[in-house]
């Protein structure tokens, strides 16, 4: 490794411009007071130094995955294979002894011993890490001059430290037949050995950058926040992350708009009550009369796309709308795939968020033919079984991505829902970009209805925010 | 450096981060090292310390134990819906003054009078400003800032940045000793970039299994170490599970003096099942719990 160009500050500033570029924000107020948290710490308490950072350069809470996986980046905990106490056990002749390795992980496993675990975790690396070695004469003798390529797959390959849960799970038992406490340590273990390969993850990461630089492995590896993540492209721990978004989000929307009814108080001067007013001072209109708006009871109807494709999208907005149900003094929930079914029942307040929607997939009557979405045919079964579900006080809401599989998209059924409602509203979780390729009818819709790119959950925020009624 | 932009001297209060962990914990707050390091930035630094995170894990607390570590005064607003200037600020005492001016009528000219009702005797200072006056080492506590409305941050500013506060009758009142200020929010909203710029961030999060367990222990101190190894072990399980409301430090505590009131002495499938709704508020979520958990 080279020493950057212009010592310590120069590397925080280095640091901070990789932070720009994944979306926190940074601004020169804060790299100053960095600067001065550096000047104030002790920098060889590296956890001290770490929080500090934190502390000056991040503003919310959701940054700080991104912070911890580029704090690493740039400021290693070691520099090649590092020392520690924890040591790989080696056979006699120079391989690494698995069945010794898989006993010591046990071990540690069992006892949660979170520091020896990382030791291990750089110790296995350096073993075992290297691709194309097969796992022994790693280390530092081993292959000079060649770079050396680090894979985290090869250690867990060999390690598997899943496939160590039963034996942990027994001897922490010790014959319990407890299935509580079982269950609980089982999910116990299971996070630990999670923990474990994260550990690997990174240390392979940590490896990687010394070999090939930090930027091109900060590009790959650094999370996404959660609000960035876009829908269509989320795994599932990304999607469980999301849906604990869901809640603080509904609140603070909840909160603007309980301000944006506030100021919607001070209207316009009612210059008919004011001059109704005036006759009592002699025709001088002493006290004005303001409008007053009355509280709109808007009607939500949401009709959801609900089939594979776009399930990460559907599922978050549903849950969002049972979480906004409160603002709102009528939703009714249509979800489709070939015909559209009612599913409102299902999303009765106080029901579990994460089994609403595989309640709403199981119980509901979605498909007919092939279990391929078809909007043209989900639009005209609501129209024929549920006319009345659209009137002139209701809001209607479209999700989806508008892929109707080369079907009639039936433009004129939607023209009339959307003549028969007060606002009508497309959110599509595509790229813009990709609206109207392929079977994808969007740009047709799109000329009937406003349509909202929502790729994340930002975006959808930004939506939902300015179609609340006031 | 930003630390004396306003020119208030300040003694910083404690020596390391270390001292801080020793000093907390000598008042009975367990800090992680997140928490020592941030508050030792916040007293060496001169900044004020914005701490965000769920309910329970002690952000309030935490304030309280730094004005107890110092041996300073802990001056507190709790902020809510609609809180204004004459609540967090100052507030002229108009009854007095109209009495004041009642009893000079007939021998007073008004010019004296004028300037006599608008003196410090006549001043009620409110949290803000009493901070900023005290000459004793202070902890200002602005509790649940989300709480309170957009308007309020801009008064704040003036106070945080400057450490002072402008009467316009009286003159600008500049603080002679800078107190060690917490704001708290449990983010309901975000609050407003020029209030975060000048603030020094902590997210304070569920602590991590060993603190958790020196925090039951410091505060149930006659509870079996076995018992409350299961316990936490058992929360931090739950925390892990998708919650409306994940159960907090406060409620492995109060779950740790249930088993103890009840006289079980281990956590096994009855005692769960009976105590459970101690630390899980929502019925869909204790139906939840139990259904993961092979309780049913």
């Amino acid at each position: 490794m080279k020493p950057p160009p212009h010592g310590l500050p120069g590397h925080l500033i280095d640091f901070v411009g990789a932070l720009r570029k994944h979306q926190v924000p940074v601004g020169p107020g804060e790299s100053v007071d960095a600067a001065a948290v550096m000047s104030v710490l002790d920098l060889m308490q590296r956890d001290q130094f770490k929080e500090g950072l934190a502390a000056a350069l991040l503003r919310r809470s959701g940054q700080r995955a991104v912070f911890d996986t580029l704090f690493d980046l740039y400021f290693p905990i070691a520099i090649g294979r590092g020392s520690g106490e924890v040591e790989v056990p080696w056979t006699e002749d120079g391989q690494v002894d698995l069945d010794a390795l898989r006993d010591l992980l046990a071990d540690l496993l069992r006892d949660g011993d979170d520091d020896a675990l990382r030791e291990l975790a750089r110790a296995v690396v350096d073993a075992l890490g290297q691709a194309g070695s097969q796992g022994g004469g790693g280390g530092a003798g081993g292959k000079q001059g060649q770079q050396p390529n680090w894979s985290a797959y090869q250690v867990l390959r060999q390690v598997s430290p899943e496939t160590l849960l039963a034996r942990i799970l027994k001897d922490l038992m010790d014959g319990n037949q407890d299935s509580f406490a079982e269950e609980v340590a089982r999910r116990e273990i299971r996070q630990r050995i999670a923990d474990f390969r994260r550990m690997v993850t990174e240390e392979v990461r940590r490896r990687t950058a010394e070999v090939r630089g930090k930027d091109p492995v900060a590009r790959t590896a650094v999370p996404k926040q959660a609000e960035q993540v876009e829908f269509l492209s989320a795994y599932a721990e990304q999607l469980t992350q999301l849906r604990k978004t869901v809640h603080p989000l509904a609140r603070r929307l909840a909160s603007r708009l309980a301000v944006r009814r506030k100021h919607a108080k001070r209207g316009q001067m009612d210059l008919r009550r004011t001059l109704r007013r005036s006759m009592s001072t002699g025709g001088v209109p002493m006290r004005p009369a303001y409008k007053t708006r009355r509280p709109g009871r808007p009607e939500l109807v949401v009709f959801c796309d609900v089939s594979g494709s776009v399930a990460g999208f559907s599922h978050f907005t549903l849950l969002l709308v049972q979480a906004l149900r409160e603002q709102f003094s009528k939703v009714r929930v249509f979800a489709f795939v070939e015909r559209a079914d009612e599913v409102t029942h299902l999303f009765a307040p106080g029901n579990d968020l994460a089994t609403v929607m595989s309640r709403v997939l199981r119980e509901a009557e979605l498909v007919t033919f092939d279990g391929h979405s078809d909007y043209g045919g989900a639009l005209a079964s609501m129209v024929e079984h549920w006319p009345d579900a659209v009137g002139p006080r209701s809001s209607l809401l479209i999700l989806g991505d508008a892929r109707t599989n080369y079907r009639d998209p039936n433009l004129a059924v939607l023209r009339r829902l959307a003549g028969q409602a007060r606002h009508t509203h497309f959110l599509n979780p595509e790229p813009r970009n990709q609206w109207g390729t392929g079977d994808s009818a969007a740009l047709r819709y799109a000329d009937l209805v406003p349509m909202h790119e929502c790729r994340t959950v930002a975006q959808l925020a930004n939506v939902v925010e300015s179609l609340l009624p006031v | 450096m930003s630390t004396d932009q306003s020119g208030v001297p300040q003694s910083p209060q404690f020596g390391s981060v270390e001292d801080v962990t020793e000093r907390l914990a000598g008042v009975g707050y367990l800090a992680s090292t997140a928490c020592a390091t941030t508050v030792y930035l916040a007293d060496r630094l001169g900044k004020p310390l914005l701490v965000e995170g769920p309910a329970g894990v002690g952000k309030t607390e935490l304030a309280k134990a730094v004005a107890a570590a110092t041996n300073s005064g802990l001056v507190r607003l709790q902020c809510y819906e609609g809180i204004d200037e004459a609540r967090a600020l100052y507030e002229w005492n108009h009854a007095k003054q109209l009495l004041r001016i009642t009893a000079g009528q007939g021998h007073e000219d008004w010019d004296a009078t004028r300037d006599d009702v608008f003196s410090e005797e006549f001043l009620l200072p409110r949290p803000l400003l009493t901070a900023i006056r005290r000459t004793e080492p202070t902890v200002l506590l602005v509790d649940e800032m989300d709480k309170a409305d957009v308007e309020v941050e801009g008064l704040l500013l003036e106070v945080l940045s400057d450490f002072q506060v402008s009467v316009p009758e009286m003159g600008t009142i500049t603080a002679k000793r800078r107190p060690f200020v917490v704001l708290t929010s449990n983010s309901t909203r975000e609050l407003s970039e020029a209030l975060k710029r000048r603030c020094l961030f902590l997210h304070l999060d569920f602590p991590d299994a060993d603190l958790e367990r020196r925090i039951v222990l410091s505060r149930v101190p006659e509870l079996p170490e076995k018992l409350c190894d299961s316990l936490v072990r058992t929360v931090r399980v739950l925390r892990g599970l998708e919650l409306r409301k994940a159960p907090s430090v406060a409620e492995t505590i109060d779950w740790a003096r249930t088993l103890l009131a009840l006289g079980l002495d281990t956590l096994d499938d009855d005692a769960a099942r009976a105590t459970l709704g101690v630390v899980l508020k929502h019925h869909s979520d204790a139906q939840r719990a139990a259904a993961e958990l092979r309780l049913n």
